[in-house]
């Protein structure tokens, strides 16, 4: 017995080691039976206990108008709050003085998903969305242009509502 | 003469080919049961059920770069697969898997060699085994390989003691070596498990230990020895250890059931004792079936019990289960003296029926025994020393 270790001193039905291999056998042997939790992703993308939550931050969407335009005025809010600064802006303004993006683009490669920009836009245009299959064949298309943006079909993030912390 | 040559050969094919199959099989139906057991699905995508998964494993392996490292002995590195992988399937020859065929030339025995010392033969063969893997982790030229290796040949010897001893029984009970004699011995009166139960328990641990499968895979013991004696092996080479294993445990169940579960036998018949074609179908099936169970059995253990130490594997090979067996075998031979010459018994069902009570009566003693820790002790050591 090596010096220093605590032996404790157990009753036999802790200790006994043939009637805990049986045990583990047993549940083992009863678990073969049991309700799979495997969920078997590109087929299957949410289960009876488990979705996407409607929180969830992923690939942005601008929403449009009734016109088909984006809702963006350029103001300008999102590239400034964004801490990745991903967000690319350049402002224009038609002859009526209404300011539209000349250019929008949005590098998902450097967005770290905060959700800001959703939070920060007054017109509610620019939106996180529930949806995370993104993958591309070239590092260039994880640049969304305003186009882009606006053909994503997914739906948008509700975000996090501090009156309604859990979400009820 | 010519007869024989053809019929072996046909044998020998069919069976070559149905153990890589099966235990091509095997090694899906252990990824899918651990799956199952721990709540998941398993690899369900290739083929139907996953049925091509092996295919698939054994296409990978083929295409796979062998590495071979810069310091191992070339030769021994290259010949070890092949040492390890040529007993596990050589042994499978002596076991009958079905009850003799007729034919229009003569009754064709559905065993590949039905060597007079079939049972003998068994324990040379597969004693040749621990070799290939000594060899492997010797070439690599890597300490893990190397542990993994002495603790294989530390691991296989103490265990073959044990082992031989428990059947050491069985020979007494059946008086012949030869395994379709066993069988034929068995069919008598009830199978050998009933009147030899503790050899049976005895020839399990130590087929466990046999085939360096957990409980007592120290030899592979990813946790400590990254892959044991194959940390080095890649690709095909790997791939032979592999299936090596796995012909290792169906060559093991197969033992079990030809042994203690009456080998191709069908319970509460004797019709399988005429020989005929439908009857050859169906007690190759029985076999398939109780080789089936011991290999599911496996499996099973596999994936409960966690690894011994070293210090406990070797003090259950040698404390308990080699004096358990000589123990043993001293009492069964005094009653299967005391039944045979004093009352004159053959072996049969009453005989059977006997030996089985002694077994209890010893089982009771043993569990008894066992059960508090004494000789295999956890994390409790010393407590009761």
């Amino acid at each position: 017995m090596a010096i220093g270790v605590k032996v404790m001193r157990r009753p036999t039905r802790e200790t006994s080691y043939l009637r805990a291999t049986l045990k583990g056998m047993a549940l083992t042997f009863s678990h073969l039976w049991r309700p799979k939790v495997t969920m078997q992703y590109p087929e299957e993308k949410s289960s009876h206990d488990w979705t996407l939550s409607s929180r969830w931050r992923g690939t942005h969407r601008m929403l449009t108008d009734e016109q088909g335009r984006a809702k963006c005025v350029a103001c300008g809010l999102c590239p400034q709050i964004c801490p990745a600064n991903c967000i690319k802006l350049v402002p224009g303004e038609d002859e009526n003085g209404h300011r539209y993006p000349l250019i929008y683009e949005i590098d998902e490669f450097r967005c770290v998903f905060c959700g800001y920009c959703q939070e920060v836009c007054p017109e509610e245009a620019i939106h996180v969305g529930v949806h995370y299959e993104n993958s591309e064949y070239s590092r260039d298309r994880f640049v969304y242009d305003l186009e882009r943006l606006c053909a994503q079909t997914h739906p948008v993030s509700t975000l996090w509502d501090p009156s309604d912390p859990k979400g009820e | 003469m010519t007869f024989f040559i053809v019929v072996s050969a046909i044998k020998v094919f069919v069976v070559f080919n149905l153990i890589l199959v099966g235990v091509a099989l095997l090694t899906l139906a252990e990824r899918r049961i651990c799956a199952w057991m721990q709540d998941r699905l398993g690899p369900n995508r290739v083929g139907p059920q996953g049925l091509l998964q092996p295919a698939a494993d054994g296409l990978k392996n083929f295409l796979k770069e062998e590495t071979s490292p810069a310091l191992a002995d070339r030769g021994l590195f290259t010949l070890a697969p092949m040492i390890s992988f040529v007993p596990a399937l050589l042994t499978f020859a002596v076991i009958p898997f079905a009850s003799p065929l007729p034919t229009r030339w003569g009754p064709v025995p559905m065993v590949v060699a039905d060597l007079p010392v079939g049972f003998l033969y068994i324990l040379a063969i597969s004693s040749l085994g621990v070799y290939g893997i000594v060899l492997a982790g010797w070439s690599s030229n890597n300490k893990y390989a190397l542990l993994g290796g002495l603790r294989a040949s530390a691991q296989m010897i103490s265990y073959e003691i044990a082992m031989g001893m428990s059947t050491v029984a069985v020979l007494l009970l059946a008086g012949n070596v030869t395994l379709s004699q066993v069988i034929a011995q068995q069919q008598r009166g009830l199978w050998f498990v009933i009147p030899l139960t503790l050899a049976f328990l005895i020839f399990m641990i130590s087929a466990l230990a046999e085939t360096n499968r957990l409980p007592f895979d120290l030899p592979e013991a990813e946790a400590e020895l990254i892959a044991g004696y194959h940390t080095e092996y890649s690709a095909m080479k790997f791939s032979m250890f592999y299936i090596a294993e796995y012909s290792n445990m169906v060559t093991a169940s197969a033992l079990m059931a030809t042994l203690f579960f009456g080998g191709w036998d069908i319970p509460f018949t004797h019709a399988d004792e005429t020989p005929s074609f439908l009857m050859t179908l169906l007690t190759l099936l029985m076999f398939g079936l109780k080789t089936g169970f011991f290999l599911f059995t496996y499996i099973w253990i596999r994936w409960t019990l966690p690894r011994f130490r070293y210090d406990q594997l070797m003090a259950l090979g040698w404390k308990v289960l080699l004096p358990l067996a000589l123990v043993y075998l001293t009492v069964l031979a005094t009653a299967i003296w005391y039944l045979h010459a004093r009352l004159g018994w053959a072996y049969g069902t009453p005989m059977a029926l006997a030996l089985g009570g002694v077994n209890i009566v010893l089982l009771v003693f043993l569990v008894w025994w066992l059960d508090r820790g004494r000789i295999v002790s956890g994390s409790v050591a010393g407590e009761a020393a």
